[in-house]
């Protein structure tokens, strides 16, 4: 395909999709500079030529405005929130993901096969389905509105995407690797803690970014879940979206939100080249 | 032999999932039917009259038509897109990673932030997108407040978001690809369409049903998107199951008639599913 048309249609077809995936983003940006007159006057775009700039909107969501919006609170929560969930998500998939691959389970008609299937197959399972009897039994637990209830409604939503991965993970390392650590008189446990995982880093990474990227991201269950004492990003920010927030203050909030995931884009891509991702689909 | 080993590896992980989502699910199966709403909350057993009532309400049906609609519409969209831009990008040299760390963006940001951001966008007289439209000739557009324009005012920013996951898949898939079949091809003087069909897009056609089986499901789901951009509106035009099955349910709270609308979206999507995934695998497995 090196046709002098091809290419210039690749170039036309590549720079209209770049320009799709930032015009948000950089509506976004200029937005959260405005104040209200380069708002009301219609869509302005270039600062100091459309409209007079200011940092009104990011004083306002960082809590050292006139309107007192804070996103920090929520920002630090969030955090807590993916994280825990997350690592915990991690350590109970990566286990199981471990136990699957290695030895074989029967229970009457279940083996293997259909363990991982019902992990995975939570990915199906709509949030809202689960929200009434998550919220009666956060409810009974005294741990609505806590960030501890969240997470372990959020390990539900994780553990399904590291087991996922894992599995296939540690299918693709060779079992004779156990097999030498065994010899050398390790236990099972061991052979997992001090051979295994070691080796399974990129693996690690992997999962462990698409949980963050998942708990991080979610918004229905925190809406539900969660009111006033323990409030997540995406729920301030909406709950600011649906007050007569101004756009300026809104757009600052949104980057803020998103910035995180900005930096988990860079890592995800840095793994595209090494194969593990392509083997956890096939 | 290990039997110890084993159960501590598999029991602490599936246990807690089983006690998180197997408890609930029993307990909807179980509120469905009953008549608990907000006047006489607890469990009575009325038997099937959630599930009567349900067949009458076209207003679920519709819904449910509408996500079909809106899943297949926006997967097909997306894979085409996504599929075109890993074949740009896979041999591409210069820029390489800044153009894929771009293109990953989009799915990795949270679909309702998006959504508050998009809706700006959208604005009928303050929004860029219309100026676009005045500027291209075609004049204002009313995005969020007809039925048709907010139906694919949703279908734009699914596209948005979740083209990056195909791109992303596929791109793996392509780099994973092993070189002597292109090169056969070359010396059998093959051009690049006739390599894309009869080379590339076989290799490819496993992981592409994955990757399209895998965003059919996560776009059952949709309703972040929905909730933030048109909340359903205008009227019902919109409103995809989860986000009724939520009105009703939290919002007005008949739980009892939601579990039943619960309940039955759940077994329709696992149906579904599960036909489309047969049905694309042995489409593959034929060739």
């Amino acid at each position: 395909m090196n046709s002098s048309g091809y290419k210039i249609f690749k170039f036309v077809f590549l720079a209209f999709w770049a320009s799709f995936v930032v015009a948000p983003f950089l509506w976004a940006l200029t937005t959260s500079f405005k104040t209200i007159n380069g708002v009301t006057s219609g869509a302005t775009y270039i600062p100091w030529v459309d409209y007079e700039p200011s940092l009104d909107g990011w004083r306002n969501v960082l809590g050292t405005g006139s309107q007192g919006i804070n996103v920090i609170e929520p920002f630090i929560s969030s955090a807590y929130v993916t994280i825990g969930a997350s690592a915990l998500s991690l350590v109970l998939g990566t286990f199981v993901a471990y136990g699957l691959s290695r030895f074989k389970y029967r229970a009457g008609f279940i083996r293997n096969g259909d363990i991982t299937f019902f992990f995975i197959s939570q990915r199906i399972m709509p949030p809202v389905v689960l929200s009434i009897p998550f919220f009666l039994m956060l409810q009974q637990l005294g741990l609505l509105d806590s960030i501890f209830g969240l997470i372990l409604v959020y390990i539900a939503l994780l553990m399904p995407i590291a087991v996922w991965v894992m599995v296939d993970f540690f299918n693709n390392i060779p079992k004779e690797i156990d097999e030498m650590a065994m010899l050398d008189g390790c236990s099972p446990l061991q052979t997992f803690l001090r051979v295994i995982l070691p080796n399974a880093k990129p693996g690690l990474v992997v999962a462990g970014l698409f949980c963050v990227i998942f708990g991080w991201n979610d918004f229905f269950f925190a809406f539900t879940l969660t009111f006033t004492e323990t409030q997540l990003l995406p729920v301030a920010i909406v709950s600011l979206n649906s007050s007569a927030t101004p756009w300026w203050s809104l757009s600052a909030s949104a980057l803020i939100s998103i910035a995180p995931l900005i930096f988990v884009a860079v890592l995800v891509e840095k793994y595209l080249d090494r194969g593990n991702l392509a083997g956890a689909v096939k | 032999m290990f039997t110890k080993y084993k159960l501590l590896f598999l029991l602490p992980g599936l246990l807690v999932l089983m006690a998180i989502i197997l408890f609930p699910l029993g307990f909807t199966i179980r509120v469905s039917f009953s008549s608990w709403d907000v006047i006489q909350p607890g469990l009575d057993w009325i038997g099937g009259n959630n599930y009567a009532r349900m067949i009458a309400d076209s207003r679920f049906w519709e819904a449910l038509q509408r996500l079909s609609f809106i899943s297949v519409a926006s997967v097909l969209a997306q894979y085409v897109l996504g599929f075109s831009l890993a074949l740009m990008v896979w041999n591409q040299v210069r820029m390489k990673r800044f153009i894929r760390v771009l293109f990953l963006i989009p799915m990795m940001t949270t679909p309702v932030i998006m959504s508050v951001i998009w809706r700006t966008v959208f604005h009928e007289s303050l929004g860029p997108a219309n100026d676009l439209m005045n500027l291209i000739g075609i004049g204002p557009v009313a995005w969020l407040s007809t039925e048709t324009m907010a139906l694919v005012s949703v279908l734009i920013v699914e596209i948005w978001q979740w083209t990056p996951f195909m791109f992303l898949l596929l791109l793996a898939g392509l780099l994973s690809l092993p070189k002597e079949p292109f090169l056969a091809a070359a010396i059998d003087g093959a051009g690049p369409i006739r390599t894309f069909f009869n080379v590339t897009f076989p290799m490819m056609s496993a992981i592409s049903v994955g990757a399209i089986i895998i965003r059919l499901i996560e776009a059952s789901k949709i309703m972040d998107t929905v909730y933030v951009l048109t909340s359903g509106g205008p009227g019902s035009a919109t409103e995809t199951s989860s986000y009724y099955i939520y009105i009703r349910g939290l919002r007005d709270f008949q739980i009892g008639y939601s579990a039943a609308l619960s309940i039955t979206y759940l077994v329709i999507m696992i149906i579904a599913l599960t036909v489309i995934a047969k049905v694309l695998s042995r489409l593959v497995t034929e060739k």
